[in-house]
């Protein structure tokens, strides 16, 4: 939780003595371009979209804000604003765009708002506020590209920390882990963000204001094809997620077990460092985990595989890999899936390192919710990490219990 | 090339015939007006653009990549560069087939030239330090007409070649590439704007910016279409699965939903209906995973609890895949699977029009697979028999509308019941993810390709298939 305030209370900071200061001493310079690129922001906050594994992304908001941040001239006028007046326009801004959001009863994602105020504020510092752009005025247009591209990258670097900040909070995982998945979540849409950025920063030297309704629509474009992906994507899931309740409505197991397995495993996942696209396949390996139980005349009792002999755990794990192969599309999954039933290390052969730590993960985690199902006992969730305790030199992997269990003790907490 | 009709091939030969002399013309009369530097760097552009992104799947956006190049000639290299700089398409790779290179070629010239005229009859020229806003209606003049002639242009090949009604190859394929090819056109006036001396001056590194989101958004899109694929393929595989508990329904959500789809095809549904009826068919029958195997199997009289058992199966499926949000209209599809236009069905005895169209659709092609296929308490029906029984229970029980749209599909699908191989599933079936490319002829030589895992539609493609 910390990232998460320290970085709201940074943006809020910040912004506030940015608007004082452009308030009162100051006043607002040539309010003409700072009310045109304010009311593009505004429109951008309106239409922010959620990327493909659940980020919130405001990239027309954002890619105007960077604009004015690397503004030169405007319409062959020099553009004499400030890095405060920048953060000022900006902020304010943003709260009108999202006021619409709030009022249609949407949560403001105040975490990423602060985010992205602060990045535009670390753009707009190192361009404006050390001289950089009236350096770079006289200039010729590629100089003036580079410089752009370079600062543009390094504000999305810095983006990428801070939503790393918050989230290794939020998410209870590792700083450099998170940091690896905000970075390569940026890669596309932050340079598609960036490039436009600094396209409008350079046209509107020519174009002034026309170059803000022209350039939105390709970026409008870049987002259609991230919202459509996003939704592919969350269809995919909640597919999975409806499916993977047959064996509990065919009788094979109890009910919501898969859904719990899939969400302590993802948050045992995330703790032990796992990227985007691991935790994915882990999740739909934890969702179909018991699909190979189809395959059996006789559900067994409770749907419990723990209380099943080794021999039947690893036949049903395999029944179900072989169906999760046949998409052709899914052989991570399916591997997983099919090792899931492997002890972590077999008396006389040593570490077995081939298991996947997904396999790993989803073992101890199925075995505790069959001991515990939905109950909600403290006594009987000690009592199934106790008996997970004792099996862990040899059927569990201790990093996977011990990080389960602060999961759990976390959940237990909220609860 | 045997298989292109004579007045496809004729149409072809007079478009060739059309644009021919103009980059000729072109080059003896404008040769001093344009930097030769500039056009030689925009052919690369165009060129690697459109070869880059139509390696893989072909759809929307790569025409839109080379169409930047394309209309920032008109600023940048004025009208008869512009028409020079069309024939660079001609080195497009995007087609083994020389007739199609032949025709693509022509007519983005005409289409060229065609925007040439307009953009400088309505005023356009080159950028100046006041060139906006005046500049932008011209050019969106010219991209308007750059689109029309080009749209115009191939629909009516593809309507020669396949027989395909224009309107279908509007709604199918056009309608969608329109926004990008209108969208990506515009960012032709702004790398002009960024290349030029009197503009940004930013040269042709301008290039490398402009094209960065148009890549991106290239990239967000293969990703969409190769996760909608794989979507599409774990859905069947895992309905598969499911069925295998039941030896007498195996293949039949998938066969439901193939039947479905040739009659909402018959009675003009838009095609995102048809996608979503497709997974209502796939997935109608999941809620009888909630009805004990004994009950499904069962040979004698049902009891009146085994029957109320059964008749819940709609009500199961639906609470199942009810956070699915996607499925929208699907679920009425599949609540309602059993309701009777008389209003004798099941669960709510809903009649006539109340019935959801989805609803109505499956009905007809579900009670359609079951009698072609064995059951436990008889054998399979031959397709004329059923059709029979359908049309005499229309009205009744069907909708006969319904029933007239799978009569007339089926006259030109052959029906493979049971044949189908539950777990074999070739090549990748996209329900969107391959948009025929606007800019491109399809590709009528290379067979019928409109789902590859459907043996029925290989007789006669419609527009969504009209493209490898």
């Amino acid at each position: 939780m910390t990232g998460q305030v320290a970085v709201i209370f940074a943006a809020m900071l910040l912004a506030f003595v940015a608007v004082v200061v452009t308030a009162s001493p100051q006043g607002l310079v040539q309010p003409g371009i700072a009310f045109a690129f304010a009311g593009f922001i505004a429109l951008g906050e309106l239409a922010r979209i959620t990327l493909p594994g659940g980020r919130d992304a405001a990239p027309i908001a954002t890619a105007g804000a960077l604009a004015y941040a690397l503004l030169i001239t405007f319409d062959q006028v020099a553009v004499k604003h400030n890095a405060l007046q920048v953060v000022a326009v900006v902020a304010f801004a943003m709260l009108v765009g999202v006021f619409p959001h709030v009022v249609a009863g949407r949560a403001p994602t105040i975490d990423s708002m602060a985010r992205r105020l602060l990045a535009i504020g670390f753009a707009a510092a190192v361009f404006r506020g050390t001289g950089l752009d009236a350096l770079v005025r006289g200039e010729d247009g590629y100089l003036r590209a580079s410089v752009m591209a370079a600062i543009v990258a390094a504000t999305l670097a810095v983006d990428a920390a801070l939503a790393a900040a918050v989230r290794a909070g939020t998410d209870r995982a590792p700083f450099f882990a998170v940091l690896r998945n905000e970075a390569r979540a940026q890669v596309g849409i932050g340079s598609a963000i960036g490039s436009t950025g600094a396209l409008i920063a350079l046209a509107a030297s020519l174009m002034g204001t026309w170059a803000l309704p022209l350039f939105v629509i390709p970026l409008l474009l870049t987002q259609f094809s991230f919202r459509r992906y996003a939704a592919i994507r969350a269809t995919s899931l909640q597919t999975i997620r409806a499916l993977s309740r047959v064996t509990e409505l065919g009788g094979y197991t109890e009910s919501g077990h898969s859904r719990r397995v899939s969400e302590l495993a993802v948050a045992v996942g995330r703790e032990l460092g796992m990227s985007d696209a691991d935790l994915l396949d882990l999740e739909y390996a934890a969702l179909m985990h018991d699909i190979g139980q189809l395959s059996l005349t006789e559900p067994i009792p409770g749907g419990a595989t723990v209380v099943a002999a080794p021999a039947d755990q690893r036949r049903i794990a395999g029944l179900g890999a072989d169906v999760i192969r046949q998409t052709g599309v899914l052989d991570t999954v399916a591997t997983i899936v099919e090792r899931q039933a492997e002890p972590y290390r077999r008396a006389h052969h040593g570490n077995d390192l081939a298991v996947p730590l997904a396999s790993r993960i989803i073992k101890a985690v199925n075995a505790y919710d069959d001991l515990v199902g939905e109950s909600t006992e403290i006594d009987r969730r000690l009592d199934a990490l106790e008996r997970l305790r004792l099996g862990m030199a040899y059927e569990y992997d201790p990093r996977v219990v011990d990080s389960m269990a602060k999961a759990i003790e976390r959940s237990a907490r909220l609860s | 090339m045997s298989t292109l009709p004579l007045r496809a091939r004729l149409f072809i030969a007079v478009v060739a015939l059309v644009a021919a002399p103009l980059p000729v013309v072109a080059v003896v009369a404008g040769y001093s007006t344009f930097s030769m530097v500039d056009l030689v760097t925009l052919a690369l552009l165009l060129v690697l653009s459109s070869s880059l992104t139509s390696r893989g799947s072909r759809d929307d956006a790569s025409i839109a990549l080379g169409s930047v190049a394309a209309m920032a000639a008109l600023p940048l290299l004025g009208g008869w560069g512009t028409v020079v700089l069309a024939c660079a398409s001609a080195f497009v790779n995007d087609s083994p087939s020389l007739i199609k290179r032949v025709f693509n070629t022509s007519q983005v010239v005409v289409a060229s030239a065609a925007s040439a005229v307009v953009y400088f009859l309505l005023g356009g020229g080159g950028i100046t330090g006041h060139s906006f806003p005046f500049l932008i209606w011209p050019f969106v003049a010219a991209l308007a007409v750059r689109c029309l002639v080009n749209g115009l242009l191939v629909a009516t090949v593809i309507h020669l070649a396949q027989g395909v009604s224009l309107r279908t190859v509007w709604h199918g394929t056009m309608a969608r590439s329109v926004a990008g090819y209108v969208g990506y056109g515009l960012f032709g006036l702004l790398l002009a704007v960024l290349w030029a001396p009197a503009g940004a001056d930013v040269g042709p590194a301008a290039a490398v910016l402009v094209l960065m989101p148009l890549f991106v958004a290239r990239w967000a899109y293969e990703q969409y279409a190769e996760q909608q694929r794989a979507y599409d393929r774990t859905v069947r595989t895992l309905i598969a699965a499911v069925e295998t508990k039941d030896l007498y329904t195996r293949g039949h959500s998938e066969r439901v939903a193939v039947a479905s789809v040739l009659i909402a095809r018959c009675i003009g549904m838009r095609e995102d209906r048809v996608a979503s009826l497709r997974y209502a068919g796939m997935l109608h029958d999941v809620g009888k995973l909630g009805v004990p195997t004994r009950v499904l199997q069962k040979t004698g009289q049902l009891t009146e609890e085994e029957f109320a058992a059964i008749k819940l199966h709609p009500v199961r499926g639906l609470e199942m895949i009810r956070e699915i949000e996607f499925l929208g209209e699907a679920f009425a599809g599949i609540m309602h699977h059993h309701e009777r236009l008389d209003g004798l069905g099941y669960p709510m005895g809903l009649r006539g029009e109340e019935i959801p169209e989805f609803a109505r659709a499956i009905a007809v092609a579900d009670a359609f697979d079951s009698m072609t296929t064995t059951r436990s308490y008889r054998g399979a029906r031959t397709a004329e028999d059923a059709l029979v029984e359908l049309q005499r229970c229309a009205g009744s029980q069907f909708d006969p509308v319904m029933v007239a749209a799978l009569v007339s599909a089926l006259e030109d699908h052959e029906w493979q019941s049971e044949t189908r191989p539950v777990f074999e599933i070739a090549g990748h079936d996209s329900l969107e993810g391959a948009v025929p490319s606007h800019d491109s002829i399809s590709a009528p030589d290379e067979g019928p390709v409109f789902d590859h895992d459907d043996p029925m539609s290989t007789a006669r493609p419609t527009a969504m298939g009209t493209t490898s």
